[in-house]
């Protein structure tokens, strides 16, 4: 949908991950370039949303390379050596990406103003009255000026997922992860949400978008990523990919979910 | 929202009779009928010696002992909270050594009564004689007599203290627990630091979860500095009531004294408790919508006429850390 830029953002290159004896990443090979929104789909327990966890790190990477912006994630390479990052390092990574949770996760103990400076007073060491007047136009920009003082106990869900957005884009983050934003809303509220993100994808952000929302894909996808079973089953054009699967797997998942 | 549509009349309410509870008035009989005799026995029963509670309760030993009580409780709490923080913290560290070592300080001090721990703390000069600190096998660097440091009220306060430390550990262990998980991963994506993580956003919402049986140790603690005699300190309320009561040969009277100071002290605590529980709990037990940001809703009132929008009720919720 966008203009891109064609210069690779994110790769993943081999992606393995184990919990256990689990295998739940068998392989993952993701590209991701500047200004591109990327949805990944697939059936529950596919891995997409481990996959997502594994690029800020929620999740230890087990084997493979993910790299933002040209920096490896969670390792230094000296020598053809990996080295783990110290936590400071990592937290310092995890600046520049921005993620949307399934359940929202806003701190239930400060206002939806308050969500959204905590990072940018706390981590960036702004100014609180410089990181007020930047919320609130954040909260304006996904529709919610007029909640900024509601705890989000007082607020819908799909208000609370916008004020997380909001909270993301508080530390100007040069890629957004959303793990399944819509799953938990009530249909009627997942509307406002996808058109905040819609206007996120419309303004450039990088995005990767782990998602049950084909329409969404459709419309607003630049690539469409199927997985199953911890493996990249197909992936290319949205539009081509819904109307058009490849891959048994994909047809049968599309047929049920459309 | 519109729940009667126009030209409808209103419903006629159900006006239905309710069940009778004739239970409920015999217990109140019965009870009333107990309390009105117990009330006649402790009024005209001359042995309660009212006249003694009177002229007692406000006695300068009395009240200086109502005083020592209060800063016992209030010190060894202090260092309690301040000891638990750090134990519960070290417990959920990734650091085995830091792990075991507040496993093991648990173990100890709510594995030994806090009788034995108290009457230790005042033999500890025994034991030491002189603190010294220096180098291990190599120079002293300062060294003072044991009973200059460890007075008997310091070693009240570090024997209370560092026995609850261990209780109050648990429950904190228990509040940290309770926070979701997603707490910590919202602020880890945010960049935010392990310290800042709990300082800001773990510890206060744990604090729901901490503060009743918080409340609860610290009415404990005011009552177990009664057991400082084993020190053997000698100034709090109860010694000080004991030791009068032995003076006069009246003991029922005193016993009085020390519990009405006890009740008035627990129902100021209480009260404290209310309002701790309040502050930790906004966001979460208020569901009340605030006042709206007067500049915010000017401004959304602009771009999207709130028609639907509830209205605010007059509840006023204190900007956070107005600084």
């Amino acid at each position: 949908m966008t203009v891109t830029t064609q210069k690779p953002l994110v790769r993943i290159e081999g992606l393995h991950k184990y919990y256990g004896q689990h295998h739940v990443l068998r392989g993952i090979d993701l590209t991701v370039n500047q200004g591109e929104v990327s949805v990944v789909i697939g059936p529950s327990g596919s891995g997409k949303s481990t996959m997502l966890r594994c690029v800020n790190l929620l999740e230890t990477i087990s084997a493979g390379r993910i790299s933002v912006g040209g920096q490896l994630i969670g390792y230094r390479e000296v020598n053809g050596r990996l080295h783990d990052l110290k936590t400071k390092e990592i937290a310092a990574q995890r600046r520049e990406i921005g993620m949307v949770f399934q359940r929202f996760n806003l701190f239930p103990h400060k206002t939806a103003l308050y969500n959204v400076m905590e990072a940018p007073v706390q981590v960036k060491g702004k100014s609180k009255s410089a990181a007020k007047k930047s919320a609130l136009e954040l909260l304006d920009r996904v529709g919610l000026a007029d909640r900024a003082n509601h705890y989000p106990a007082q607020l819908s869900g799909g208000q609370q997922q916008r004020v997380a957005i909001a909270r993301a884009l508080a530390m100007e983050p040069e890629l957004m992860l959303f793990d399944e934003p819509t799953s938990a809303l009530d249909p009627e509220l997942v509307g406002d949400v996808l058109n905040v993100m819609k206007d996120l994808a419309k303004s450039g952000m990088t995005m990767i978008v782990v998602t049950h929302e084909i329409g969404f894909a459709r419309e607003v996808g630049d690539t469409l990523t199927f997985m199953d079973g911890g493996v990249v089953v197909e992936s290319g054009d949205p539009r081509e990919i819904i109307a058009n699967p490849q891959h048994a797997r994909t047809k049968e998942f599309l047929s049920r979910v459309l | 929202m519109d729940h009667h549509q126009a030209g409808h009349a209103a419903p006629v309410l159900n006006d239905a009779v309710p069940v009778r509870h004739p239970g409920r008035w015999i217990s109140a009989i019965i009870i009333a009928g107990v309390l009105a005799l117990m009330v006649q026995s402790v009024i005209t029963n001359p042995n309660f010696r009212w006249d003694v509670v009177g002229t007692y309760i406000l006695d300068v030993k009395v009240v200086q002992g109502v005083g020592w009580t209060l800063l016992l409780t209030v010190a060894s709490m202090v260092i309690a909270i301040v000891l638990a923080i750090l134990l519960a913290v070290m417990r959920q560290s990734d650091n085995p050594v830091l792990r075991y070592t507040s496993w093991v300080w648990v173990w100890f001090f709510r594995g030994t009564p806090v009788y034995t721990q108290l009457v230790f703390w005042g033999l500890i000069a025994v034991l030491y004689p002189k603190i010294s600190a220096g180098v291990p096998f190599g120079p002293e660097l300062f060294s003072v007599d044991t009973s200059t440091v460890i007075t008997a009220l310091v070693a009240a306060i570090l024997g209370l203290g560092l026995n609850e430390s261990a209780y109050l550990a648990e429950i904190f262990r228990a509040g940290l627990k309770s926070v979701d998980k997603g707490q910590t991963e919202a602020a880890e994506a945010l960049g935010m630091g392990k310290g800042k993580i709990m300082w800001r956003i773990i510890l206060p919402q744990a604090m729901r979860i901490i503060v009743p049986p918080t409340g609860n140790e610290t009415i404990g603690m005011l009552k177990t500095t009664s057991l400082v005699l084993a020190v053997p300190f000698t100034l709090d309320l109860t010694f000080a009531t004991n030791a009068l009561a032995n003076r006069i040969y009246l003991p029922v009277p005193l016993l009085i004294v020390a519990a009405i100071w006890y009740l008035v002290i627990t129902s100021l605590l209480m009260v404290g408790q209310h309002y701790i529980e309040a502050y930790y709990g906004k966001g979460v037990d208020t569901n009340q919508a605030p006042v709206i940001n007067p500049a915010a809703a000017k401004a959304a009132a602009a771009v999207a006429p709130s028609a639907e929008a509830e209205p605010a009720l007059k509840m006023d919720f204190p900007e956070e850390e107005a600084k």
